[in-house]
């Protein structure tokens, strides 16, 4: 069985590789053609773009092939470098050092951890139950009352997306699915390969034919033409991915739909967040593509829903 | 050892340069003169350097809690090579602007906080001492350059022995001269509005 999953997984970590060769080839070109002098700052964007793919693809091909640890260790990295970025965007002050010492240093650790030993019970309601009424509680300690109530809240919803929807994604392998046993990793893979696959054909059909703006306010870029196109794309790849998965085609195609409607969606959250707080990109450390959480968003959204609908419909207990 | 510093504080802090009024590649001769709000300012400062000129930039510090026990006085002096200065006015031995002027003599360019002390208070600058005003009259060759290093405050209150990782930004004004015939308190007022404009715009609070 543990032979199947690994050549499974290398095969799709081989399809990866293929789809990057394919980019960085094509972005050669555009380059030579368009750009020889770096002088066309969107072909200069899309060269960075490609280049932080190749760094990110290999980071989850090998976490992956390390399983299960190495799976929860990447994505508590992730959740430390997104949490980083959406507590700077905080009101949160002086008084709340202590909530943040123990939003980073206990909450997120714990957090991991729960799933590292797979207890359900706890890892599912840890953050909207415990630290929901912990959380204010240290903070009200600290005396200071101005902005309380936005304090408290912003924490409490950077801990929400950042370590508990990205948990969600590792939480992936602890799922029983009969006749699916340890390959949990696919599962995983399956979801990360839908959700950017979804985002990055929106933006490439949006810049072909996209016309119609559909979210004017929250993000000029996406186009009704883009949305549709690019979860259409997305639905039927992965579709053709459904040998991955424990889903027939007919259901992997639905779950594509459902992880592209919620990425979608979770974009645009993000980009209201980012247009009231008056920033471009959540951080700076992924070169063309902005922070963790620019790269993350649509993945934060979608990870419970698939975990949650997967759970209920093909997992035991 | 230095490595390990800036390494470390680039990873807690992400911080990341904002050249907004300096040439980052240029290797002039430069006072930065920043907000203080905690220990860690200078290095976050200096890890932001390219590397060349984080080699000749040497911070001025006070020497009242540098030289007190034997590991603050090696990272002072064998890791940031700071200028150590005399803060009490009285029984100084040696003139802390003749020190720095000294520092400059040698071609290195130094990091100097015009407030005197970390600003432990709400207000976002407190008023310059004349420490800048004395060592721009020494050497008004020199480019002083404003540099706002925003959110460290966060990262480690006053108080707190943990640090949490948050994002902080180092922003680079433009280079500002004395004039000539420049009365100390006109230059001064005009040095503090110089760092208070590349604050960015704080949220509503």
């Amino acid at each position: 069985m543990m032979v199947d999953v690994q050549g499974d997984l290398i095969r799709v970590i081989c399809g990866i590789a293929a789809v990057l060769v394919t980019a960085s080839a094509v972005s050669f070109m555009l380059k030579r053609k368009l750009s020889p002098q770096g002088q066309n700052s969107a072909i200069n964007n899309l060269d960075d773009r490609i280049r932080a793919w190749w760094v990110m693809a290999v980071a989850i091909s090998v976490a992956l092939l390390a399983g299960r640890a190495g799976v929860i260790v990447l994505f508590a990295i992730c959740a430390l470098a997104a949490l980083r970025e959406f507590m700077t965007l905080t009101n949160a002050t002086r008084a709340d050092h202590s909530t943040l010492v123990a939003a980073f240093f206990i909450v997120l650790p714990l957090q991991f951890w729960l799933i590292w030993i797979g207890w359900y019970g706890l890892y599912s309601i840890f953050v909207p139950v415990y630290v929901f009424l912990f959380l204010p509680i240290v903070s009200a300690l600290a005396g200071v009352t101005r902005n309380f109530l936005v304090r408290v809240a912003e924490m409490q919803w950077a801990l929400m997306i950042c370590v508990f929807c990205v948990s969600h994604v590792p939480a992936l392998m602890d799922l029983h699915i009969p006749g699916y046993e340890g390959r949990g990793v696919l599962l995983i893979a399956f979801l990360v390969i839908v959700v950017q696959i979804s985002d990055v054909l929106q933006y490439v059909w949006g810049k072909l034919v996209g016309r119609h703006k559909i979210a004017p306010h929250l993000s000029p870029s996406k186009t009704v033409e883009g949305f549709v196109g690019g979860c259409l794309s997305a639905t039927l790849i992965g579709a053709a991915l459904w040998w991955m998965t424990p889903f027939s085609p007919l259901a992997a195609a639905g779950m594509s739909l459902m992880i592209a409607l919620m990425g979608f969606l979770g974009g645009l959250v993000m980009s209201a967040i980012k247009r009231d707080r008056g920033i471009k990109d959540w951080g700076h450390s992924i070169a063309g593509h902005g922070g963790f959480i620019d790269r993350l968003d649509s993945v934060i959204f979608a990870a419970p829903l698939f975990f949650h609908v997967t759970r209920y419909g093909w997992a035991l207990g | 050892m230095s490595w390990a510093i800036t390494t470390g504080s680039r990873f807690l802090t992400a911080a990341q340069a904002d050249w907004r009024g300096v040439d980052p590649a240029s290797d002039r001769q430069r006072i930065y003169f920043a907000n203080h709000v905690s220990h860690g300012d200078f290095i976050l400062v200096w890890s932001v350097l390219p590397a060349r000129q984080r080699h000749m930039t040497r911070p001025v510090a006070g020497q009242d809690y540098w030289h007190k026990g034997p590991f603050r006085r090696f990272l002072a002096q064998q890791v940031f090579h700071s200028v150590l200065i005399d803060r009490t006015p009285k029984a100084r031995g040696i003139n802390p602007v003749a020190e720095m002027a000294d520092a400059l003599t040698t071609g290195a360019s130094l990091i100097v906080f015009p407030e005197g002390s970390r600003n432990l208070q709400d207000d976002d600058l407190m008023p310059f001492k004349s420490g800048l005003f004395r060592i721009a009259r020494t050497r008004p060759d020199v480019d002083l350059v404003p540099v706002w290093i925003d959110n460290l405050n966060r990262v480690m209150p006053k108080g707190t022995l943990i640090p949490v990782p948050l994002m902080c930004k180092v922003i680079f004004g433009a280079p500002i001269h004395l004039r000539t015939d420049e009365p100390k308190a006109e230059f001064l007022a005009r040095a503090r509005a110089a760092l208070c404009a590349l604050q960015p715009r704080t949220e509503d609070a």
